[in-house]
């Protein structure tokens, strides 16, 4: 049962071969059975998933069930809500409990799946390893020793070892595309702007997006569909509307133009992967898709430009965790400077102090030029290479990640090392284009995910060339072992 | 920055930061001197920054009341409120003499 996809799920239901209530307790054992060893959740809302089901199952009977009427998921711990602790894996949020849903929680709740609980995180979406939670780091299904990649690591791992069909994730410079590469799952982001933001716990307003960590981009598609759209709560959802991803996945990608930047293929990146790559490319190209060169001159910079803009966005958002309206408080304050400092110092971990120190830094007087306004000229390059390389081709495709999953504790001690593991999905988040991770294949049994970027609202296009690549190659329905 | 300096960045931004931990952030100066040498290698002289990456203009709505209050069910959520109020040491001290 596991190992169905959500559409297979969907005509099992459909089908009656099995109720939504035995679905629910099917997922909800795999959970039990193996979260300890992975750490992917840090909330299982068993009781209100039963409930749900139930209510699922009238619908079934009364004849009013829709198409994703009693598909479990889960839910980054990001997305508020109602009712459900929703920490952004902080000490500082742990004792809260949303107030209302996310639009996107609304949404998925309105098309009939059912949350079986939150997932684990880096500490406020902070990180590329997932190491940075209050609730410990999750493992990598794939092995046990090494990352699952972040900052939507539960989300990952949960779907790459079938705790769950899918969950959503958010991504502000790689956080859903990254770890869906070391895990070998497919992850897409979509346009900034295509999915609202609201109930989403903001890191960085003009980066962040909602996406999904899935098995297939038939299952991205369809719950995309479900999840896109203008948002009167989100003042940067766009007006136009998002059509049905899944009626266009089958097209045929003959003739299609792939761009390769060349920037994003250097020499010294592990000639392993690139073989892995080069592969996939042939295999694209055996389906009549056109493979050229591009050049994305400035994309390298991406990476400086972004520890500078999303820290400055940062530490702007995280200025509201006062100790006071909500979230933690400390001991005994002996004035209200003290209640805000010690609330502050001993509910948020080093990654998010580094960041609003950083972003605090480049956002005062004196410092702002050379930092904030460099960093913003820099993304605007960075959009313009985008703008016209989209001239020329229909898609652009690279590495997702310069590394197959590292071991947990690695990288750690070295954060600029870590930062790079974000060197090529980065600039995508500062231009904000659609953007889907998807297995590619295995370099020493662990995976490796191609990017696929596309133009501006152009997700189906993307979603397209995912999926047939997925009807030609099996990478996407490797199992880890032990989780079989 | 000096450690007097992080120490000021800290207060800036409401974080309490002690003397022993101060060594945790010095390499916040490595960063910020790497990302400022691989920036500035781009004569931008010319270039427009970008804030957002739709630029696109900000949406207004009617005037018109759309929420109603919710203080109390919010307020469940804070550590120390009563009377509808958040509660907050002391901001203005007692006996304060004008001196």
């Amino acid at each position: 049962m596991h190992r169905k996809t959500i559409t297979e799920l969907a005509e099992a239901l459909h089908q009656k071969e099995c109720s939504c209530l035995e679905l629910t307790r099917y997922f909800l054992d795999r959970i039990n059975r193996y979260n300890p060893a992975l750490n992917a959740f840090i909330t299982i809302t068993e009781k209100e998933a039963l409930e749900a089901a139930q209510e699922a199952d009238r619908a079934f009977q009364q004849g009013t069930a829709k198409k994703l009427t009693g598909i479990p998921i889960a839910h980054k711990d990001l997305f508020c809500t109602k009712g459900v602790k929703t920490s952004c894996a902080s000490k500082m949020l742990d004792n809260f409990i949303a107030p209302y849903d996310a639009t996107v929680v609304s949404k998925l709740n309105h098309a009939g799946t059912i949350s079986l609980g939150k997932t684990n995180m880096d500490e406020f979406a902070m990180g590329a390893s997932n190491e940075n939670s209050f609730y410990g780091p999750v493992k990598n299904p794939w092995d046990l020793t090494r990352v699952p990649g972040g900052s939507s690591g539960g989300s990952a791992a949960a779907v790459a070892a079938h705790l769950i069909p899918a969950a959503t994730g958010t991504d502000t410079g790689g956080s859903i595309r990254q770890p869906a590469a070391l895990t070998n799952t497919t992850g897409i982001k979509p346009t900034y702007g295509r999915v609202s933001r609201f109930g989403i716990i903001a890191f960085a307003s003009s980066l962040d997006q909602a996406g999904l960590l899935t098995q297939t981009a038939e299952d991205a598609a369809l719950l995309l569909t479900e999840m896109a759209g203008f948002d009167s709560y989100d003042s940067t959802t766009v007006e136009e509307a998002a059509p049905d991803f899944t009626k266009t996945l089958n097209n045929s990608i003959h003739g299609l133009k792939i761009g390769l930047p060349q920037e994003c293929f250097p020499e010294h990146l592990d000639p392993k992967i690139k073989t892995v790559i080069d592969q996939a490319l042939r295999q694209l190209e055996s389906q009549g898709a056109i493979i050229q060169e591009i050049k994305l001159p400035h994309v390298m910079m991406g990476i400086p430009a972004y520890y500078i803009i999303a820290p400055a966005e940062c530490s702007s958002n995280l200025a509201r965790y006062d100790g006071i309206r909500y979230g933690y408080r400390c001991k005994g304050p002996v004035d209200l400077q003290d209640l805000y400092e010690r609330s502050r110092a001993e509910a948020f971990g080093d990654e998010v102090k580094h960041r609003i120190l950083i972003g605090t830094y480049v956002l005062s007087s004196g410092y702002y030029d050379a930092y904030y306004i460099q960093a913003q000229k820099i993304r605007r390059l960075i959009k313009n290479d985008f703008v016209k390389a989209f001239q020329s081709v229909d898609a652009i495709l690279t590495p997702t990640s310069p590394t197959t999953a590292f071991k947990l504790g690695s990288k750690s001690k070295d954060r600029v090392n870590m930062y790079t593991s974000d060197i090529f999905t980065v600039p995508v988040n500062l231009a904000g284009l659609p953007s889907i991770s998807i297995p590619a294949g295995f370099v020493d049994q662990l995976p490796v995910g191609l990017q696929l970027i596309g133009n501006y609202f152009d997700e189906s296009r993307i979603l397209n060339v995912a999926h047939r690549f997925q009807q030609a190659t099996d990478w996407h329905r490797q199992i880890p072992k032990n989780f079989e | 920055m000096t450690p007097d300096e992080i120490k000021k960045l800290a207060r800036l931004a409401r974080l309490k930061i002690t003397d022993e931990e101060i060594e945790k952030y010095t390499d916040i100066n490595a960063i910020l001197q790497l990302v400022k040498e691989i920036m500035q290698e781009k004569d931008t002289s010319t270039v427009e920054p970008l804030c957002h990456p739709l630029e696109l203009e900000q949406r207004l709505r009617p005037d018109i009341v759309t929420e109603s209050n919710q203080r109390d069910y919010l307020q469940e959520r804070a550590s120390l409120a009563n009377y509808s109020l958040y509660l907050v040491p002391q901001v203005i001290p007692p006996n304060t003499k004008n001196k």
